[in-house]
């Protein structure tokens, strides 16, 4: 066989090419051993994060009993769901689609707030040099590694000075600081935007404010991308801080609805004797429509963003 | 500006700071307008509260309304002399120990596993786990509780095989850093392992075909190359990991909260500090000691904080 003849590709590889070649592709230089254990150990953290949101799909189609008889991944029935859906829309008189309202409200004011603070912030302190400049990075430095429930009780005693405690500012305007956006867009624009455009477009006159809507917003879409997405994640699945600053129930969000939800009904245990003054008469499958009410609107966004995280803009903020 | 400056008569001596801050201000007047926005909130919603808890720290609120400094440090006192003080601290103890190491390492190993040989499988992989974030807080909770039910979870062939028959067998106090342990690991796993491989596909390509060509296998790739360079990020996550599992509060208070959980009474009503501080403030009425106990637990954070930025320097500040 001539060498020509195995470079032609209407030749088909024989079995053993074929062979080598998915041996190369997948085992590669990691060794036979190496490529059982990798394999078993990514497909047994498939397992554990996979099976508990399957699960969770599947239980809005079983009733209580079904849940004990049936295997723990079978499917009940469409019924069930409708069931399931049409008991917490109509409980409390549709105060779920109230909380939803109040979650999207709430994300979606605390998500403008903050941006609106946090990228003309970024973008100066990148490209302009003013006493305070580095205090301001400092701060943001130490308050952007500061987890935000450490604030929470300091912050109630503080909204209840100025009278904001249980009332739907105490949820957003606490949004509206972002110091880890802030930190991002700096990082951004400091190694993104070539000094020489803003200085060109400032000898033909543009001003400051004009030189930032029309030169520095328009490049930074993907910074955008990725801090909606952190923004939005935090603000969607805020509990301690309406928990604490909120005690009228037309004013919870989600996960506060949620936790209310199930210390108010019979859902989690539907079988037992409840305490008195606990609605029953709600299952498991409640819960379950109620959890994927909160987690798909973040699942979608997950999807969206993931290229954004993966793309490296967290890892470009830190010296490798 | 300087060159016109010399060419022309000087001023007289006196104006000169007035004029210079003047044009200073006028220089940077367009800077501050941008940073305002963000300092207020950060005055308000960052540095406002620390301040103000720091105020209320030594206030007597014996009377219900505060009189401040009327308490010198008894606030602080009593947060120690709290019978729980010890325990809560304890209980966020073994579960940092046990949460943060195990927790970095798994991550790491992962997204190591991951990034080694990317394909088709192993992104529809990360994809997987990423999305598993979107489960949190409350409801993650609940997922949990239903996932260590002996007589309903997928996994009650590992959970009977292990002798378990109930929740109660499942989630006591013994087993409780471990549970918040994989609550943890499964809602925020996810995003570090994106962040970590993120970290990982930024390796230069030459260095690691450099070692290619020296005879490094795969494994000792990772063992000498791709470990030492995502270093800082391994530490960063440390920090962050750190900082905010000492302030665990939403899965012991679900946990612990209602009656009709079926696991209420195996879970103390009060299990992390932040919980303590929280109870102080609404079971107690003392907000003096809240405010020193969330003192205590921010500057346990802060102390993170400060270590993270001055220890590594990795966090750039140009000038």
């Amino acid at each position: 066989m001539s060498q020509i003849d195995t470079l032609r590709p209407d030749k088909r590889p024989t079995l053993l090419q074929r062979w080598g070649r998915f041996w190369v592709r997948t085992v590669g230089d990691t060794g036979i051993l190496g490529f059982g254990l990798r394999w078993g150990v990514l497909l047994l953290f498939a397992a554990y994060f996979f099976i508990p949101m399957l699960w969770l799909v599947l239980a809005t189609s079983k009733s209580a009993p079904q849940l004990l008889e049936l295997p723990p991944l079978a499917f009940g029935s469409f019924q069930r769901i409708q069931e399931a859906w049409q008991r917490i829309i109509e409980y409390q008189n549709g105060e779920v689609l109230q909380w939803a309202f109040n979650s999207i409200r709430y994300t979606a004011f605390g998500l403008a707030l903050s941006l609106a603070c946090c990228i003309p912030a970024g973008y100066i302190l990148a490209i302009a040099r003013f006493p305070g400049r580095r205090l301001l990075l400092w701060l943001t430095l130490i308050t952007m590694l500061l987890p935000p429930s450490a604030l929470v009780l300091p912050m109630f005693m503080e909204l209840n000075l100025v009278h904001l405690i249980n009332t739907p500012w105490s949820v957003i305007l606490p949004a509206a600081f972002f110091p880890f956006g802030t930190y991002l867009t700096y990082i951004y624009y400091a190694s993104s935007l070539p000094r020489d455009l803003l200085d060109a477009a400032r000898v033909d006159g543009c001003s400051e404010v004009k030189l930032f809507r029309h030169i520095a917003l328009p490049l930074a879409t993907p910074l955008l991308g990725l801090l909606a997405f952190i923004n939005f994640n935090t603000n969607w699945n805020n509990f301690f801080g309406p928990y604490v600053f909120l005690n009228d129930d037309r004013l919870f969000n989600l996960p506060v609805g949620l936790q209310q939800f199930v210390a108010a009904t019979s859902a989690l245990r539907p079988g037992f004797n409840p305490s008195p003054g606990v609605m029953v008469g709600y299952q498991q499958a409640e819960i379950a429509v109620f959890g994927l009410l909160m987690i798909v609107p973040v699942a979608i966004v997950f999807l969206i963003a993931q290229r954004y995280v993966v793309g490296g803009a967290f890892t470009g903020s830190i010296k490798g | 500006m300087t060159n016109q400056m010399a060419s022309l008569p000087l001023p007289p001596l006196t104006n000169k700071p007035r004029t210079s801050r003047l044009s200073r201000w006028r220089r940077h007047g367009v800077s501050y307008l941008f940073v305002l926005p963000y300092f207020l909130v950060m005055l308000a919603f960052g540095l406002g509260p620390g301040l103000y808890a720091l105020l209320l720290s030594f206030a007597d609120f014996s009377t219900g309304l505060p009189k401040y400094f009327g308490a010198g440090f008894s606030n602080y006192l009593a947060v120690f002399k709290e019978f729980r003080f010890t325990f809560t601290f304890a209980n966020i103890g073994k579960f940092l120990a046990i949460s943060v190491p195990l927790g970095i390492a798994m991550v790491i190993i992962l997204a190591i596993l991951l990034q080694m040989r990317p394909g088709r499988l192993t992104t529809a992989l990360r994809t997987l786990y990423f999305i598993s974030g979107a489960v949190t807080g409350p409801i993650l909770v609940l997922v949990v509780i239903f996932m260590l039910d002996p007589s309903i979870s997928p996994f009650q062939a590992l959970l009977k095989g292990m002798g378990f028959k109930l929740t109660n067998d499942v989630i006591y106090p013994g087993s409780l850093p471990i549970i918040f342990t994989l609550m943890g690991f499964f809602a925020g796993a996810g995003m570090w392992i994106a962040i970590q491989y993120g970290a990982l596909e930024a390796i230069s390509t030459e260095v690691l075909e450099a070692a290619t060509m020296d005879g490094c296998n795969a494994w000792q790739k990772v063992l000498h190359i791709k470990l030492p360079l995502i270093r800082p990020y391994i530490i960063y996550q440390f920090i962050l990991i750190f900082a905010g599992n000492v302030q665990l509060f939403v899965e012991p208070q679900i946990l612990g909260g209602g009656n009709n959980l079926g696991v209420g009474g195996n879970v103390p009503t009060v299990w992390s500090p932040n919980q303590l501080a929280y109870n102080f403030a609404f079971e107690m009425g003392n907000f003096g000691a809240t405010s020193a106990l969330s003192l205590i637990l921010l500057v346990i954070g802060l102390g993170a904080a400060y270590l993270i930025i001055r220890w590594t320097g990795f966090f750039k500040i140009e000038d």
